[in-house]
């Protein structure tokens, strides 16, 4: 991508679209990858609520996997997510392991 | 022709913020800038300005407060003095790189420690380099003027970036002066409406403020934000041409007070200037070509103007009422170097006067122009920065 010159940018560095965060891969600064054990899952969608990156897919109500090319492995929905009779339904595994 | 009183500067202040009726107001009371938000909270609480008066718990959160009305779209202005300006230090800096042109009354005082109430000029100098656009002001009612153009310069669309009004600390701000005032609907007219750029409250266009900016784009944001406060010298002279058809009274980037033919000059700032130019006529008088530059827009710094208006001089002491500890003055490296840079070569000392608002009196001003005297004559300047009135 080309990068702007000092004239075309916005002044005062405000972002004029909304929601453009999608267009930036924060995906690629995890070290540990949360992966989601569909078997041990409740479907509460804490995960959902909590990751601050919007990384949990969601449609129809029901969870779906996890959208790596933005999840910064931050490991918030693994702590969060109760999971099943102790269980989590979430698990944070090392990169490149 | 407006009313003609004899009011404080910060009733000057205070009466011209009421004029302007800003949509908000966020201040924090600090001696001796307190009067003008006490005194406009009683135009509040009246109902004579329609303004949301902000009370905070710091300076800090003031220009916060001010920031987020700013950005919301708000006509915005605030007012205060030393520790205040210094606790604000931070958001100056946010509101300028956000370029939100929060207009603001600094009332010109020492910076501790020691503690001290009164004026010199530590806490303007402090923010030179905040991107605010400064404009200083000699009396009553220049702050009052001033306060208008500030308005304009800042919300011009070209420059959108915060602009301060200085004046001197109680010798200014507590004394009384005659000055004449403008009628609220040539204010009104003159001031127009302010249109924001990204207003927050623009809800069909939302927009965010105050990103995360990496070191790919930093710099691009940094060079815009240069260009545009440049921008303000420009627009200076045409908003204060604008204010001369409505007022009468002509402003310009600096004043020049018997430079023309000058060979020995002085530079000075604020109330002291007023002093300063008594003793230059008195020179004058016996023959001497002294001349006297006082600066009105410090930040941007005028640098090839003033090396124009200072061209004749073989002389210059420039006088500062703020230090640059283990440096010269702050107004000293502006003269040197508008002067360096215009490849004239005079022979400038710095002296340093009238800190924590000890009095600056004639005799100050007579013997630094004496000396000035003897070095124009000699060609060499002795001490290059001093301090003067000071005990032994
Ligand atoms: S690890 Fe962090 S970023 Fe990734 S999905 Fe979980 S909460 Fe979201
Ligand atoms: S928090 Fe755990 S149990 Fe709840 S929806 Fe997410 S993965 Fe399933």
């Amino acid at each position: 991508m080309k990068l702007k010159g000092w004239k075309e940018l916005e002044m005062g560095a405000v972002i004029p679209e909304a929601g453009n965060a999608a267009q930036y891969n924060t995906g690629s600064w995890r070290a540990f990858r949360p992966q989601w054990k569909e078997e041990n899952c409740i479907q509460c969608l804490f995960c959902w609520i909590y990751c601050p990156d919007s990384s949990v897919t969601v449609s129809d109500g029901k969870r779906g996997d996890f959208d790596y090319e933005h999840c910064k492995g931050c490991g918030v929905c693994a702590h969060e997510c109760p999971g099943k009779k102790g269980n989590k339904a979430i698990v944070m595994v090392e990169e490149g392991n | 022709m407006g009313k003609k009183l004899a009011i404080t500067g910060n009733q000057a202040v205070a009466e011209a913020m009421k004029q302007i009726n800003p949509d908000v107001c966020a201040a924090y009371p600090i001696t001796p800038s307190t009067e003008i938000m006490q005194r406009f909270a009683s135009f509040v609480s009246d109902g004579v300005v329609d303004t949301e008066l902000v009370t905070v718990e710091s300076e800090h959160s003031a220009m916060s407060a001010c920031i987020g009305a700013s950005a919301a779209g708000g006509r915005v202005m605030t007012a205060t003095s030393s520790q205040g300006l210094a606790l604000m230090w931070e958001m100056l800096h946010i509101a300028a790189g956000m370029r939100l042109p929060i207009a603001m009354a600094l009332v010109n005082r020492a910076l501790s420690a020691p503690i001290n109430i009164h004026g010199d000029h530590s806490d303007g100098m402090g923010s030179r380099d905040c991107s605010w656009i400064q404009i200083y002001s000699e009396n009553a009612q220049e702050a009052y003027d001033n306060i208008f153009q500030a308005v304009r310069i800042a919300e011009h669309e070209e420059i959108r970036l915060p602009a301060m009004v200085c004046m001197d600390g109680f010798i200014i701000s507590h004394s009384i002066e005659s000055m004449e005032f403008l009628p609220d609907e040539v204010v009104r007219d003159f001031i127009g409406e302010f249109k924001p750029t990204n207003p927050l409250l623009d809800v069909d266009k939302p927009v965010t403020y105050g990103p995360l900016v990496l070191p790919d784009y930093y710099i691009e944001f940094k060079k815009a934000q240069h260009e545009a406060i440049k921008r303000a010298k420009k627009v200076t002279l045409d908003v204060a041409k604008e204010f001369e058809k409505v007022s009468g009274r002509s402003y310009g980037l600096f004043e020049s007070y018997r430079l023309d033919d000058a060979e020995i000059a002085i530079v000075v700032l604020n109330s002291a200037a007023g002093t300063a130019k008594d003793v230059v006529d008195a020179f004058r008088d016996k023959g001497i070509k002294v001349g006297l530059l006082k600066p009105r827009l410090f930040r941007p710094f005028p640098y090839e103007e003033v090396a124009d208006a200072l061209g004749s001089a073989r002389v210059i002491g420039v006088f500062d009422r703020a230090d640059s500890f283990g440096g010269f003055g702050p107004m000293y490296m502006e003269i040197a170097s508008a002067m360096i840079a215009s490849g004239s070569s005079p022979v400038m000392i710095n002296r340093i006067y009238g800190l924590g608002g000890r009095d600056f009196m004639p005799e100050d001003a007579e013997a630094v122009i004496k000396e000035l005297v003897e070095i124009a004559d000699t060609g060499k300047a002795t001490t290059l920065k001093e301090y003067i009135g000071v005990r032994e």
